[in-house]
């Protein structure tokens, strides 16, 4: 599966061997030379950095088409990963995560599309060609060799001498935080320190995109947490475009630039966290990313942005919508629990445009700085309301399972979506 | 293996008894000056034959180790690697390879040697220390294969896989990552080659030819005519450096170990 090794000798002679054979799409003159000089082994990075340009590389994927005998692992993935960006890929286990990763890292071939890093063509070169570096999501750690020697391992390949390698390697443990860790054995710390040698190693080439395969997965909850907040760190440090998986929706939230919802092997949607949050494209993304009430809904009338619906178990609901829906469609309502207030009290002098149903309280978890309710409507539909604990005893009389509640919320926070998504 | 319980104990001492007490009696016996069982007196006689009058024994041993440690050697190298190629490589009809190259491991050795004997014959090879060597080769493979593939069962892929994400070629791969990381196995699969190699009897039987007697064949024709108190002067020598390398062994594994 992989090409034959590099017979010591001219590097360029055997890169462009390796051109010429295994080329998919014909190259510009342009392009060629780029690859020729890109892959020069030895000199990572080096035209990059002397021409003073940012470290990190954009990443284009245009109309990837991967399968596995029958099995569409993706289908039709198009994606722009702009330089030093965190970018992360979200979604289910099984929706091809790994498989788009390891396209990029050159471990699988897309059966149609391009992958493009600075406008090269990366399909005919091998991964260990590929400015391109992973954090495997098992770490992948070398078991023979001690912490400082794993994170060598790129230095030596290149045959750096012993000062240059013992340098580098102890800026890289220093950026990790690995103090006293070097003479260990991988068997020898914690999965942490495991996940830290794998980013340090990864690292240390200096590569053009570190592509991170759900590394934090196998880490307990705290952990994981701190690791994410140092791994924003690294990346602010390094500067090096990160495309990060994750099935996590709180971790992809929390540190990227920007993230890319998928299912089934396709993607859903790309923005910044707080878009696909409060715009999710679809019902999938709205139902994946955070906690929502969704309903199907009959738009019955439209009226400039605002839109009113018939929704399933709420029956009719005011909402504001940028692209109005076609009167008559059914489509999805959605809206979020935090944005829902509840009170024993019916709520006066109301913003117009508010939607204002009655309930029972069904259930309430008590958790910490939240209480979440479970508020049973007349027509059986059970709606969830948050109600965060800003300040002590401030948010009115205690409400009680069995209780009789108001809930409202504003139609500019509810949103309309298109049903479903990506699962065909 | 202290227990109060009659049984167990009862067992543990009848197996240690039949385990030990022939060495014991072989021991013995390599210092009774008489050639019977009958004890006479301590005597040094059959070392000092061992050691200087018995040219052809030590013919036949050199014999034995020189293809001991090439056929060990040869097929440690060759079996690492369709291990290696086994147990990571994606190729047609692999589980062919792995299911033909097993075989050897489930058929009687008596079966293997009149087959390369009449291979060995129609193919017009003279019998030798050559053939000796390819026969023992051919045998100690399968052992070599299961004994790298056990290790190499515990490791995964990815390992690989980063190794080549972190700039490596395939060659620094297998030197730097898939060699090291399987050492154990190969430095274990050499030794157990090695005795299967030095002990084998009836492979050789087939193959051997004029002037290529190993140990196993020259004591079973030393023995056709008496036990030759010799004999077992060589058997206490052989156990003595089995034991020295069985400790040295794993000392060293303790090392690596660590
Ligand atoms: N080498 C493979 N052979 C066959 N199917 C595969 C292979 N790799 C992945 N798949 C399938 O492709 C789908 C996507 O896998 P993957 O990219 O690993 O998903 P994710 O990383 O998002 O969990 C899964 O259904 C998986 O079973
Ligand atoms: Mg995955």
């Amino acid at each position: 599966m992989y090409q034959t090794p590099a017979i010591a000798g001219s590097p360029v002679l055997t890169v462009r061997k390796n051109v010429l054979t295994v080329r998919r799409n014909v190259l510009t003159h342009q392009r060629k030379r780029d690859i020729l000089v890109d892959v020069a082994p030895g000199r990572p990075n080096t035209r990059r950095r002397q021409s003073g340009k940012l470290k990190g590389s954009e990443v284009r994927i245009d109309g990837v088409d991967k399968a596995f005998g029958e099995f569409p692992a993706l289908i039709d993935v198009s994606l722009t990963v702009k330089k030093g960006e965190f970018f992360s890929l979200l979604g289910p286990s099984g929706c091809g995560k790994t498989t788009l990763l390891r396209i990029i890292a050159g471990f699988e071939t897309p059966d149609v599309g391009s992958v493009l890093i600075d406008d090269v063509d990366i399909l005919p070169i091998p991964p260990n060609r590929r400015h391109v570096n992973t954090v495997f999501q098992s770490y992948a750690l070398f078991p023979h060799l001690s912490v400082f020697e794993n994170i060598a391992f790129p230095l030596r390949l290149r045959g750096l001498g012993e000062k240059v390698v013992t340098q580098r390697v102890e800026s890289y443990i220093e950026l990790v935080r690995l103090h006293g860790q070097a003479r260990k054995m991988p068997s020898q710390i914690s999965g942490g320190q495991k996940q830290r040698v794998a980013i340090a190693r990864a690292l240390i080439n200096e590569p053009d995109v570190l592509l991170l395969d759900e590394p934090l997965s196998a880490l307990d909850a705290k952990l994981r947490q701190q690791l994410l907040i140092e791994l924003d760190t690294i990346h602010d440090s390094v500067g090096v475009t990160f495309i990060y998986v994750t099935h996590d929706q709180q971790e992809a939230l929390s540190v990227s630039d920007r993230v890319a919802v998928m299912n089934l092997g396709r993607v859903l949607q790309i923005g910044a966290p707080f878009e696909i949050y409060e715009q999710p494209a679809d019902e999938f993304v709205a139902n994946f990313i955070g906690d929502t009430n969704i309903q199907p809904a009959v738009v019955t009338s439209v009226e400039g942005e605002l839109s009113r619906l018939d929704a399933e178990g709420l029956g009719p609901v005011v909402v504001t919508c940028d692209v109005p829906p076609e009167p008559g469609h059914t489509v999805r309502h959605t809206i979020r629990p935090e944005k829902i207030r509840i009170s024993k009290k019916r709520p006066e002098g109301l913003a117009p445009n508010t939607n204002i149903l009655q309930g029972l309280v069904d259930e309430r978890i008590y958790s910490g700085f939240q209480s979440k309710f479970f508020v049973e409507l007349p027509s059986g539909y059970v709606i969830k309301a948050f109600q965060q604990h800003a300040r002590f005893l401030d948010d009115g009389p205690e409400i009680e399972w069995k209780d009789p509640v108001w809930v409202w919320w504003n139609a500019n926070d509810g949103y309309v979506v298109t049903p479903r998504g990506g699962d065909e | 293996m202290s227990t109060k319980s009659g049984f167990p104990r009862f067992v543990y001492i009848f197996v240690t008894f039949f385990l030990i007490a022939p060495l014991i009696v072989l021991v013995v016996a390599s210092f009774n000056a008489s050639r019977s069982m009958q004890w006479e007196r301590f005597s040094l006689e059959w070392y000092r034959r061992l050691f200087f009058q018995s040219r052809d024994l030590w013919r036949a041993v050199r014999n034995s180790v020189v293809i001991a440690l090439s056929s060990a050697t040869v097929a440690t190298i060759i079996g690492s690697l369709a291990a290696i190629g086994i147990r990571w490589g994606r190729f047609r009809l692999k589980s062919y390879v792995q299911t033909v190259t097993l075989m050897p491991l489930l058929l009687p050795e008596i079966i293997l040697g009149v087959s390369l004997l009449i291979f060995f014959a129609s193919i017009g090879v003279p019998l030798g220390l050559g053939t000796i060597f390819i026969a023992h080769t051919c045998f100690n493979l399968p052992f070599v294969i299961l004994i790298v593939l056990a290790r190499l069962e515990e490791f995964d892929f990815s390992i690989i896989e980063a190794a080549y994400d972190l700039g490596a070629r395939e060659r620094d791969t297998l030197i730097r990552v898939i060699v090291p990381v399987s050492m154990p196995g190969i430095l274990s699969a050499f030794l157990t080659a090695v005795t299967l190699s030095l002990e084998d009897f009836v492979i050789t039987f087939f193959v051997a030819g004029p002037g290529s007697t190993t140990l196993p064949l020259y004591v079973y024709s030393a023995i056709r005519f008496g036990v030759s108190p010799v004999i077992n002067a060589l058997s206490v020598v052989m156990i003595a450096v089995t034991v020295a390398l069985v400790l040295l062994a794993r000392n060293m594994l303790k090392y690596i170990a660590k």
